[in-house]
This record gives C-alpha cells, sequence and structure tokens, in this order.
C-alpha cells in the first residue's frame, strides 16, 4: 500500500514537471523544470532497481543536459532572443500527443508474457563474463559491439558540433569566456568539488565491475568535474587540435578497436574474449572509454569555440 | 493496478507529452527539450517491460538505455549548438513560423 502510493506520487511528480517543462510559461523556467524532471525519472529508475540506469539518468539527463540547456539559454538570452513565443497548433498537437500516449498506454496491456529464455542464458553466461555486474557484462562483453560504435558515435557528435564554429573563431578557446565572481559561489566550488568528483568519478569506474555503477556513469562525474573547474575559470578549456586533449578523446575507442583486433587475431573473433582473460581486457577498455567519455562530454556541454574577438572577455 | 503498470502509464504519458511539445513549442530551444523527454519516456516504458519478469529489469534493456541516455545527450549537445547557431543568424524560431513582427537584428 506503502509503496503504491509511493509510486502514485512518483507519477504525479514526473508528469506535472513534464508538463511544466513542455508547456510551462518562460524558457528558463522550462529548463528548470526539465533539471527536476531528470531528478524525478532517476527516482523511478531506482524504484524499478536499476540503479545503473538511474546514476547514468541522474548524472547525464538530468545534470550534464540541465548544464547543455542552461548554458544554450544563457547564449540566447546574450543575444536578446530568449523570449519564448509559446506554443501554435496546440488542437494538431494535443491530438498527435494524446494519440501516442494512448496507443503506447494500450500497447502496455497488450504486451505478450515477458521471455525469461534471454534472462536464463545471460545468468549462465555470467560466470565466463569476467565481472559480476550483468549490466556491465552486456555492455563491455555481451553486446560491446554496441558499446564500440557508440563510443564512435560520441567522437563523431563532437566533431559535428566543431563544425559550427565560424572560422574566426575556429583557433580559440572551446565555449564562451567564462566569468566567476572571485571568492563567490562557484569559485569556491570549483576548487572544493573536482578533486572529490575525480575521486567518486574513478570508484564509480571500478565498483562497475562488479557492483552498480560503471564507464559512463565514472565517466560523466570526472567530465561533471571538469566542466566545473572550466566555468568556475580555473582551468581554460582547450582548443580544437591539442595533442592531450585529441589523444584523450580518441583513446577509448583506440584501445576497445586494438582489443577487438587482438581477439580476431587470437582468440578466434573481432571483440571475443576468452574467460581467463575477459577481467583485465574489460578493464582496460573500461579505463580508456572513461578518459575517453569525460572528455568528449565535458567537450560537448562546452560547445563550439566562440569567442570570435580575441580582446579577452569582451562580455 | 500494480506499481509497475503506473510507471508505465506515466512513461507513456510522458511520451505524448513529448510529442505534443516537439509539434507544438515555437521556440526551437523548447522543442530540444520536448525531444529528451520522448527519449526518457520511451526509455521509462521499455525499462518497465524489462522488469515484467518479476526479478528486477533484465539487464540486456538496461545496457541498452545506458547506451541510449549517452546518445542522447550527445544528439542534444548537437542540437543545442544547432538551434543558438541558428538563432543567431535568424532567430530562434522556423521562419515558416515566425510571428509577424520582423526582428532586424543580425541579418547578414
Amino acid at each position: 500500500m506503502m509503496a503504491l502510493s509511493f509510486d502514485l506520487a512518483l507519477a504525479a511528480l514526473l508528469i506535472v514537471s513534464a508538463l511544466a517543462a513542455v508547456a510551462g510559461r518562460g524558457l528558463f523556467r522550462a529548463v528548470i523544470f526539465f533539471i527536476v524532471y531528470g531528478v524525478l525519472v532517476a527516482l523511478a529508475w531506482a524504484r524499478l532497481g536499476a540503479v545503473d540506469v538511474a546514476l547514468a539518468e541522474a548524472a547525464i539527463g538530468a545534470g550534464l543536459t540541465g548544464v547543455l540547456l542552461l548554458a544554450a539559454h544563457g547564449r540566447l538570452r546574450r543575444e536578446g532572443l530568449e523570449a519564448d513565443p509559446g506554443a501554435g497548433g496546440q488542437g494538431f498537437a494535443a491530438i498527435g500527443g494524446a494519440g501516442v500516449a494512448l496507443a503506447l498506454g494500450w500497447a502496455w496491456f497488450a504486451l505478450p508474457e515477458p521471455a525469461t529464455a534471454t534472462r536464463a542464458a545471460l545468468d549462465s553466461a555470467l560466470p565466463d563474463a569476467g565481472v559480476g555486474n550483468p549490466v556491465t557484462a552486456v555492455l563491455l562483453n555481451f553486446r560491446s559491439f554496441d558499446t564500440l560504435l557508440e563510443s564512435i558515435v560520441l567522437l563523431a557528435a563532437l566533431v559535428a558540433l566543431w563544425m559550427l564554429a565560424r572560422d574566426g573563431a575556429w583557433r580559440q578557446r572551446l565555449g564562451l569566456p567564462q566569468h566567476a565572481r572571485p571568492g563567490g559561489v562557484l569559485a569556491s566550488f570549483g576548487r572544493v568539488l573536482p578533486p572529490l568528483g575525480l575521486l567518486f568519478g574513478a570508484f564509480l569506474v571500478w565498483s562497475g565491475a562488479d557492483d552498480n555503477g560503471g564507464a559512463f556513469q565514472g565517466g560523466t562525474v570526472l567530465a561533471a568535474s571538469l566542466l566545473l573547474a572550466m566555468m568556475a575559470g580555473l582551468y581554460l578549456p582547450p582548443r580544437i587540435g591539442e595533442r592531450l586533449w585529441q589523444s584523450a578523446l580518441v583513446l577509448g575507442p583506440v584501445v576497445f578497436i586494438a582489443c577487438g583486433l587482438v581477439g580476431a587475431l587470437v582468440w578466434g573473433g573481432f571483440l571475443v574474449l576468452p574467460p581467463a582473460y575477459a577481467k583485465g581486457v574489460i578493464l582496460a577498455i573500461e579505463t580508456g572509454l572513461t578518459i575517453s567519455i569525460a572528455a568528449t562530454l565535458a567537450l560537448l556541454v562546452i560547445g563550439p569555440p566562440e569567442q570570435a574577438h580575441n580582446s579577452g572577455g569582451a562580455a | 493496478m500494480n506499481g509497475l503498470d503506473i510507471l508505465a502509464l506515466s512513461a507513456s504519458a510522458l511520451v505524448g507529452l513529448g510529442i505534443y511539445g516537439l509539434l507544438a513549442a515555437r521556440h526551437l530551444l523548447r522543442r530540444v527539450l520536448a525531444f529528451n523527454l520522448v527519449g526518457s519516456g520511451l526509455f521509462l516504458w521499455f525499462g518497465a517491460a524489462g522488469a515484467c519478469g518479476g526479478v528486477g529489469v533484465d539487464p540486456i534493456p538496461q545496457a541498452l538505455i545506458i547506451t541510449g541516455i549517452v546518445v542522447a545527450l550527445a544528439a542534444s549537445a548537437l542540437g543545442v549548438a544547432l538551434v543558438v547557431a541558428h538563432a543567431r543568424l535568424s532567430g530562434p524560431t522556423l521562419p515558416e513560423e515566425a510571428p509577424c513582427d520582423p526582428e532586424p537584428d543580425s541579418g547578414s
């Protein structure tokens, strides 16, 4: 009974915050409600018992996406373009939205009996995976091709983002110049939180082998620490083409592909991991991936270089 | 009506709200936000379906969803950058829907 009322309250909060984010007045308020919504979704994942997804949703869905939208709102406001013209074609849109929602609701009750065969196959294969966390085993062993391609998709998105830079800004540092009041909240948090974030991010990666966590969650926490240091003005964002950063960006995919090729040459198939070496190889891939994910996500959120006039901060 | 049904039905409502925002919102940044709502609602629906077996959420959907969350962030970052670049050139709404007050800024 208690659990049911919790579920009902959570569902109500989810829908109200999503409604406020989509249809509420004012763009800034919409972004804030979206961040609230992200935290509530993370709570829903924890309620389902999917702690790895809850961690990813809290760090990425609420945290990084929120920073991204807030920064975009700030950029539009600098140009005087944040005025929200409201909604148009509401009747048509409402019919479309309600239709999709009803179809999904109907599909939920029309679902066939859950297939338990994959679950049984996974449980029996898990001892050979090299790691105890089944989600990590799926991500980096059983379906590692997905994860390899995903790490390349991230790089492709970053390259596409940089294509949006104007010619005059190409050689400048990434993003807008950051200003933090000395001694203010951002400046002090920028000093205190990154070391803790570093520790927690590394812990999440290590713990992801057998317990909750993983390369994506840990990498995101590291990216958030990097972003905080950049936004507090304590660490200047890099320029496109800095060797150290380029190496960090491609390290994960390169290690991943190298391990896959070793598998193809020695163990009989691309990305094949024999049980005896699986743990070591997975840890190597995870370490490389974490560094690449942290660098890629931080640079994705910072955005393309925009400091066209080189006068050092014409706000 | 158990907890899973409630979560799945609210996830359906979230997808519907996202579709509504995607179609109705004029400001492009709000459309990026609505796109994220569609994504996370679908993930939640998928996760609830993966939990039907009784013993927590199946790890295979969990891994796919984590992949999806990361890719959604990459897509949003690209979308937001496109919105900012488009807004600087021609205003924050799509041309055919712009309200009829011509804004004289940055018209190069």
